[in-house]
């Protein structure tokens, strides 16, 4: 199913196929049968390339998760590990091995794969373990980009962000950067360069390394992408923390979107058939794939949730005047021509129905009292009110122990708003959260500092009011329905990043040097020379097309609006995505906490 | 085993909207059918074939050959590889042919809205043209890698080696002069996993001291090797390095984390008592303190409240079994089992609730909401009241709540209050406009009426007579206020 890869301005197929190809090969290595052991994470990453089917031809008997003890009886002759290079999921591997019968007949072969990098920090622990000789192949599969749709490649690097920024660990980067090199190899030279922040600083250098190290990079193809735009995450730390209010956005939030596959409670989903008085109510939660390739989603997903319910009505009703017209068939020609549309009718519905359930489980959510308190409360820090003094809000929530990740959220949202706390508002947050939840979340409090997501004021300056004036980040009048401004995908709030994009396609940054200045690390142009030849000549009225590259993470509702620029009539440039991980305000401070029980294993 | 299957068959064949993929080729008729065709023209032909395209792709050719075959002539050794037909040799042209051949070929048509083939099929053609196969390998293989093979690498070299994944031999840097270029050429690769390769060799080759010293000017080698230090637990060298670099709030937080392995209370308390004297910040240092105290407090606690339990002699213990041991729970979870077990005790007592509350300077609002919560569970409505109520200096009584009335309200609905008591609270909650909701939730008909009559609100009291039971005091009681002349209605 990768349909819906090539369905945007760039054929993303082409990346998906190459990734299937580096596969093969691997598979193709360990001759004869095979059982493949899943480092669990790495399962829905890999199902965005390849099916059960591709493995299955090439050999691949049985598939089993990674986990301590002995190793199931599959009568195959190659084990094969696809593992994330973690030295905990070495001792994992260690013990299957040590634990293989040595008698048994005849005897498995081992292998590991190492996604999405061989490790030597790896080998030399497997080798002290002294289990490295009992594996034949030992290699590592560069699943740098992985196509999500038409438009969104992510490298699904969970800790990317935690890594830069806690831990000053930048293979994620030298890994993006990887990524953008196969991409311009085979979607040609990316003439134009921007970037902002540290972090795109380095990948843009380590890029024109490369380049420089590799002369046989010098490509030509006929470049597809015109600008590549690098933006670190922590330039607008602001973003992910607000509620996401698209419709993709706020199911992400709620359930959490997986390598673009959502599991819903089942109950809205009980198939209604006749005389199954509701027997059998369905207990596993319901598994939905999303992505572009469902057109009612695609149409729907980038909306304002308040802009949801009417299209899907208005759907409905398009639905049952379809199947209606059954009644108005009376040739045998009409009557072929009805049921020949059935399938895709009965899709539609299907789809419909879907969406219908998914939307009222949201709207359960998003009418609750304690979801539109929290939102008050979050649009009023973006707005700029009240963010120097302890809020009540965030006081009873942490009374009445909800979910520490919410305080967390809110808290570092006030902060960043306020670009820092004052010393005594945010010793007194600490102080609570820490009675509350317990002292040794000072571990987590600790790296949210250093991230710069909570910290105390320094200098006694708030820079946020002039950035948000200057780049419009607030907007009194958004329109939900029929939005004419990116602020609508945050009711109000425009995303900072995508602000920027939008000021760099058009005028320009040079109008608003004075804000990029107050934000984190440098910005900055580079140019890629092109071979003659290659050099585009526009066609009028043809966009350019960008390549928005958020290192450390972005949301939906950030796609949702550079999307929503790509599609502006006037707007002239396409966007295309590409990230280290799809994240939420939830999962990205996660990432950031401390893990506080040992590993079990 | 089957559930393993099960989940891999969910997992690799839950796509949901195979009906969306209009693959059944007869029925040209529909419009519908051949819009949708239009739309998805790539669908038929690239999608979920896999068969079909890896045939197409694939005949005639050995699979997997290629790039391998490339990959392995490139680097220059063949002889390392097991079990490979010398046939598959055959893509081992010259490597600087390719670019020659990849530009023969028309790699536009890779991308849609470029096609200069009118056939979609030129899709799986263009991925499998040797122009293209050949090209990505190319990125990963540049000539430098294969020209000169021989053991005698530069520094350089040897870190783009290690960046393709080869294993290689670090001894010949001897000299601290060449181990040092070698780690400068692996932080300028900015590639983790060769960095930390160099430092496990340093750290392994190299005096400690050196090592430090030469590190704090390698700010991002440092960071690396902090972090492979915490992530394989050498925790005593981890230590002496921060010490060495005078990082010593990190050093402080970094020993704090230990106590997260300590599964056994009594050793878990010895080390935090350790933690103390840390040079922690100085608001850090007061909640590492309190950690401490806390611990200890639970232990008392916990081994008292479980003979206490075990005995069998206490009602409460009885009639609320523990459900969980209080160790290690944070501090506001303890306030709460003191309040519900150990309400009553003297102050001296360590499990009493003013102890805790002056122990570790509770602010008083979250005191009131604690006990308010264990309190109201126990249904002990003489303890609410009491823990409302203060005496001003004339002796006179009043009601107060540092939280605010609505949210006692809230707590004592929750815990199943009778109207009686939830009235008197409701009543005294001060914004009208809260007052009256809260009343008309919760049914507390009383404080609905003379919130109305108090607001001269003739209309409203009116339509809520519809409201209250017929026959009722309540309405009674409306009526009598409806009828009452002195009342000077607003409406």
């Amino acid at each position: 199913m990768a349909a819906h890869l090539s369905s945007g301005r760039v054929n993303l197929t082409a990346l998906r196929e190459a990734g299937r190809r580096e596969l093969r090969e691997f598979l193709d290595k360990c001759a004869g049968s095979k059982a493949i052991v899943w480092d669990e994470y790495l399962t829905g990453p890999f199902g965005l390339i390849a099916q059960y089917s591709l493995l299955k031809e090439h050999e691949v008997e049985k598939m089993f998760t990674l986990k301590p003890g002995r190793l199931p009886p599959a009568d195959v002759k190659n084990i094969i590990f696809f593992v994330r290079p973690k030295l905990e999921l070495m001792d994992i591997i260690t013990d299957n091995v040590l634990r293989e019968d040595r008698g048994r007949s005849p005897q498995r072969d081992f292998h590991i794969l190492f996604v999405p990098r061989r490790s030597l920090l790896c080998e030399q622990w497997l080798k002290e373990q002294g289990v490295l000789g009992s594996f034949i192949h030992r290699e590592q599969y560069s699943l740098d980009l992985i196509p999500f749709d038409g438009d969104l490649l992510s490298m699904e690097s969970e800790g990317a962000f935690k890594e830069c920024y806690l831990e000053s660990d930048q293979t994620s980067l030298y890994h993006a950067a990887k990524g953008l090199m196969t991409l311009q190899a085979l979607y040609g030279t990316i003439p134009q360069i921007f970037g902002k922040g540290d972090c795109a600083r380095h990948v843009a250098n380590m890029m024109i390394r490369m380049k420089r190290e590799f002369p046989g990079s010098q490509n030509s193809i006929f470049p597809v992408f015109d600008t590549l735009l690098l933006l670190d995450r922590n330039v607008d730390l602001l973003t992910p923390l607000a509620t996401q209010l698209t419709y993709e956005g706020l199911i992400d939030e709620i359930y959490g979107i997986q390598n673009t596959y959502v599991k819903l409670p089942p109950e809205k989903f009980a198939p209604k058939k006749q005389g199954e008085g509701g027997k059998d109510l369905p207990t596993e939660p319901k598994k939905l794939q999303l992505n572009s390739a469902e057109e009612l989603y695609a149409e729907i997903r980038d909306k304002n949730f308040n802009a949801v319910g009417s299209v899907l009505s208005k759907k409905a009703k398009i639905i049952s005047a379809a199947f209606e017209e059954r009644h108005h068939a009376k040739t045998v020609g009409e009557i072929k021509q009805f049921v020949s549309q059935l399938p895709h009718m009965q899709a539609a519905r299907s789809s419909l129905a879907n969406h219908t359930s998914i939307a009222e489980l949201i709207k359960d959510i998003t009418t609750s009292e304690d979801f539109f308190d929290n939102l008050t409360v979050e649009q009023e820090f973006m707005s700029g009110i009240d963010t120097d003094k302890v809020n009540n809000y965030i006081e009873d929530c942490i009374a009445q122990k909800h979910p520490l990740i919410k305080i967390l959220r809110l808290v570092c949202l006030q902060s960043v708003c306020n670009s820092g706390l004052k010393q005594k508002v945010l010793d007194h947050y600490k102080r609570e959260i820490l009675q509350t939840y317990g002292y040794e979340h000072i571990l987590t409090l600790n790296n949210l500092e250093k991230a710069g997501l909570l910290k105390p004021q320094t200098g006694g300056r708030n820079n946020y009011p002039t950035i948000r004036k200057t780049l419009r980040l607030w907007m009194d009048d958004v329109n939900e329905q029929n939005p004419n401004d990116i602020s609508y995908v945050y009711s109000g709030y425009a995303p900072l990043s995508v602000r920027l994009a939008q000021l760099l396609a058009r005028p320009g940054w040079r109008s608003i040097e004075e804000v990029l200045k107050m934000l984190p690390g440098p910005h900055f142009e580079e140019r890629q020379q092109l071979p003659t030849g290659l050099q585009k000549k526009r066609q009028q009225g043809e966009n350019r097309v960008t390549l928005v590259f958020f290192l450390g993470g972005v949301t939906y509702a950030e796609i949702a609006a550079l999307r929503f620029l790509s599609q502006m009539e006037d707007g002239g440039t396409e966007y295309i995505i590409a990230t280290t991980k799809l994240i939420n305000g939830t999962t990205w401070i996660k990432s950031l906490m401390e893990k506080l029980e040992p590993a079990p294993f | 085993m089957s559930r393993v299957r099960a989940d891999e068959e969910e997992y690799w064949h839950s796509s949901k909207f195979r009906a969306f993929t209009f693959d059944d080729e007869d029925d040209e008729l529909s419009q519908l059918k051949e819009s949708k065709r239009a739309v998805n023209s790539l669908r038929d032909i690239v999608d979920d074939d896999d068969d079909d395209l890896e045939r197409v792709s694939w005949s005639g050719e050995p699979v997997g050959s290629i790039s391998w075959s490339i990959k392995e002539t490139a680097s220059g050794s063949t002889s390392s590889l097991d079990g490979r037909d010398s046939s598959l040799q055959k893509g081992s042209s010259s490597y600087a042919a390719l670019p020659k051949q990849a530009s023969s070929y028309s790699l536009s048509s890779l991308f849609k809205g470029r096609n200069k083939l009118s056939s979609f099929q030129s899709l799986s053609d263009a991925l499998t043209d040797t122009g293209v196969k050949n090209y990505a390998p190319e990125l990963r293989r540049p000539k430098a890698e294969y020209k000169d093979y021989s053991s005698d690498w530069s520094p350089k070299d040897t870190v783009r080696r290690m960046q393709r994944g080869k294993v290689c031999s670090l001894e010949r840097f001897r000299s601290l002069q060449d181990k040092l270029v070698l780690l400068d050429e692996a932080v300028a690769g900015h590639d983790g996993n060769v960095i930390t390769a160099v430092l496990i060799f340093l750290k392994r080759t190299l005096r400690r001291e050196i090592l430090f010293r030469e590190l704090e000017v390698r700010q991002v080698a440092l960071c690396h090797l902090i972090h492979f230090l915490r992530e394989t637990g050498e925790q005593k060298f981890l230590l002496d390095l921060l010490r060495f670099l005078d990082r010593t709030e990190e050093v402080a937080l970094s020993q704090y984390r230990e106590h997260l392995n300590i599964q056994d209370v009594e050793k878990r308390r010895e080390f935090l008592k350790g933690c103390i004297g840390l040079p922690f910040s100085a608001e850090d240092t007061s909640h590492i303190q309190d950690h401490y105290t806390l611990l200890e407090r639970q232990i008392i606690i916990e081994a008292n409240d479980r003979h206490l339990e075990m005995a069998g002699q206490s009602e409460l213990f009885r009639k609320y079994p523990r459900k969980a041991s209080i160790l290690n729970m944070p501090l506001v979870t303890t306030l709460f089992y003191s309040c519900f077990y150990h309400y009553t005790e003297a102050e001296g007592m360590f499990s009493s609730p003013t102890n805790l509350k002056k122990t570790f300077k509770i602010p008083d609002k979250q005191y009131v909401l604690t006990a308010l919560a264990a309190r109201a569970k126990l249904r002990a409505w003489g303890d609410v009241d009491a823990l409302l109520t203060t005496k001003n200096w004339l002796g006179y009584t009043k009601k107060k709540a540092p939280i605010g009335f609505h949210r006692v309200v809230e707590i004592l609905q929750r815990n199943n209050a009778p109207v009686q008591v939830l009235q008197e609270y409701v009543r005294l909650v001060e914004d009208v406009e809260t007052r009256l909701n809260l009343a008309t939730k919760y049914k507390c008909h009383d404080v609905v009426i003379e919130t109305y009559r108090d607001l001269k609100d003739r209309v409203q009291l009116t339509a809520y007579k519809s409201k209250v039971e017929r026959g009722s005091v309540e309405e009674e009681k409306i009526q009598s206020i409806l009828s009452n002349v002195q009342i000077r209605w607003k409406n």
